[in-house]
């Protein structure tokens, strides 16, 4: 059962673990589950361009991303609209422009099923190169930052009081979860990114006693969930990446029902 | 005390964000040793005036001046950490450029805040937490502590422990306090100088003198002049220069029927 398919998408979803643990663990801290989702929305819009213009899909994504994460850094400055206002139109704005663009590339060529819930089971070597390069990136930056960022999460005036650079090390994060958004979106799709970013530290919590350990343990149930969901995808033939994401949910819940008997508060 | 230059001064500071003006012709300085006490009603501009002397809002004109060197501890308002960050109350600390592990011990021994450094930060009561930042804002060795509203949240007895702690630390290590509050009654028993603010500085000195000022009585009610009365008695008899004591007269000048604001029902919420 080991075919050389499957240990590319195991390797794969590790790639993907490992750096949306600890970012997803932010992403839960700072309450912005919502922008990792407009994120991967906006991915999709890179997919069509870059199918429209001619260049590599993954390059499109990573750029739309991105360019998405700077417009959202530089609209916050502003205070007119609310963050969640503006996150819904980026996002859905951003999704229905990929959808309509996609429209335009010849029917064949685009199998849009793959981009909204990922093709993790064909992928090649040269995807797994883009896929840790980018992770090893993303959470190079998130080591770098992490003091500063956790300073931030604490509280942000205490953190400019105390010389931390707010502006530049939220920018730096915002590029590390467009990063991590446009290669997980290889392995689960626009649609489910969210979710390996969410649910795995929310199942870590219930074990973490520092920041640190959450991240940590995110990464393990990150990599557990592919296991399982991608054992369970090739055993019952079901889409692998729906099937990864419900390994991260079964997980947490039984860290949830795993917990108060592990504490003895029953 | 050779020297008498101020840690920090504002001259002439107006601020305004967007069209409203928040501050304005604010003049005000801080020396080492001193604690000064900004009070005001809600909207008074407390806040902004804090953020102004640690360096996070700059005013559209005045000057701020702040002494070579000066080192800023801050406390911010209430911190209430998301009990989905697991954080002990020790790594918190850590989460500063510090010292290290000796630093940190000392710190927390100065507020008395040793038996709480493995405690996760979200099972720690109001005032707790409160000491844990003011530990932290220890760390950094500030020659000025400023403090937003230090007793929010805060239960009576440890409001008073907490007054003690600063007063201990201005004593200990020689610096300046600058803080807001909202509690009268340990406002003017703990400080040495009262800065009454609604946008413009409406009076200012010492408690004994600030409580009987016409511009105070207006703003908090002449209710509020007993503020001092009530710990004066506890502590001394020494009805001093400013002495003329508030007498029937002077209460009906102070307009009495002058609406109380927010502030007393916070007071109440908070008692």
């Amino acid at each position: 059962m080991l075919e050389d398919f499957f240990l590319r998408s195991l390797a794969a979803t590790f790639g993907i673990a490992i750096v949306a643990g600890p970012l997803g663990c932010f992403i839960v801290w700072r309450r912005m589950a919502y922008f990792g989702d407009s994120l991967a929305h906006s991915a999709l819009l890179g997919v069509a361009l870059g199918l429209l213009l001619g260049f590599d899909p993954s390059l499109g994504t990573l750029a739309a991303a991105v360019t998405f994460a700077a417009l959202l850094f530089l609209l916050e400055r502003q205070k007119r609209v609310a963050r969640d206002t503006l996150l819904g139109i980026l996002s859905h704005g951003g999704l229905s422009l990929g959808l309509v663009a996609l429209a335009f590339v010849t029917g064949t060529r685009v199998d849009l099923m793959s981009y909204l819930f990922g093709e993790v089971l064909a992928i090649g070597t040269d995807d797994l190169i883009w896929i840790y390069g980018s992770a090893g990136l993303a959470l190079a930056t998130l080591i770098v930052i992490w003091r500063q960022l956790l300073i931030i999460t604490v509280h942000e005036d205490l953190a400019r009081a105390e010389g931390v650079p707010v502006a530049r090390v939220n920018f730096l994060y915002l590029m590390a979860v467009a990063l991590t958004v446009a290669v997980a979106m290889k392995v689960v799709g626009v649609l489910l990114i969210t979710a390996l970013l969410i649910i795995p530290p929310a199942a870590a919590r219930q074990f973490a006693k520092s920041p640190e350990m959450m991240a940590l343990i995110a990464i393990l149930v990150g990599a557990l969930a592919g296991v399982f969901g991608l054992l369970g995808s090739i055993t019952w033939d079901t889409p692998a990446g729906p099937s990864i994401v419900l390994a991260a949910l079964a997980l947490l819940l039984i860290s949830l029902a795993v917990r108060p008997i592990l504490s003895g508060r029953g | 005390m050779i020297s008498r230059e101020p840690l920090i001064s504002l001259e002439n500071v107006n601020l305004r964000l967007g069209d409203r003006s928040i501050l304005e012709r604010i003049n005000l300085s801080v020396e080492r040793g001193e604690i000064v006490t900004l009070v005001g009603p809600n909207g008074a501009g407390k806040s902004s005036l804090l953020k102004i002397a640690i360096g996070l809002l700059r005013p559209q004109n005045g000057k701020v001046h702040r002494a070579q060197g000066l080192r800023v501890g801050y406390v911010p308002q209430r911190l209430s950490l998301d009990p989905v960050l697991p954080m002990t109350a020790r790594r918190l600390l850590e989460l500063t450029e510090n010292e290290g592990e000796r630093a940190i011990a000392e710190a927390l021994r100065d507020v008395g805040a040793q038996y709480m450094a493995e405690s996760q930060i979200h099972d720690l009561s109001g005032g707790e937490v409160q000491r844990l930042m003011l530990a932290r804002a220890l760390l950094r060795n500030p020659d000025l502590l400023i403090l937003d509203e230090p007793l929010q949240g805060v239960d009576l007895g440890g409001q008073i422990e907490l007054f003690a702690l600063i007063e201990k630390l201005r004593t200990q290590r020689g610096c300046g306090v600058i803080m807001v509050s909202h509690d009268l009654h340990l406002v003017m028993a703990n400080t040495d100088r009262v800065v009454c603010l609604n946008r413009h500085i409406c009076c200012s000195g010492r408690p004994e003198a600030v409580t009987q000022d016409p511009a105070y009585l207006a703003l908090f009610g002449a209710s509020s002049a007993s503020a001092l009365a009530v710990y004066h008695h506890h502590h001394d008899h020494a009805h001093d220069l400013s002495g003329a004591c508030l007498d029937g007269e002077e209460m009906a000048q102070s307009n009495p029927t002058t609406p109380n604001d927010g502030l007393e029902a916070e007071e109440r919420e908070s008692a």
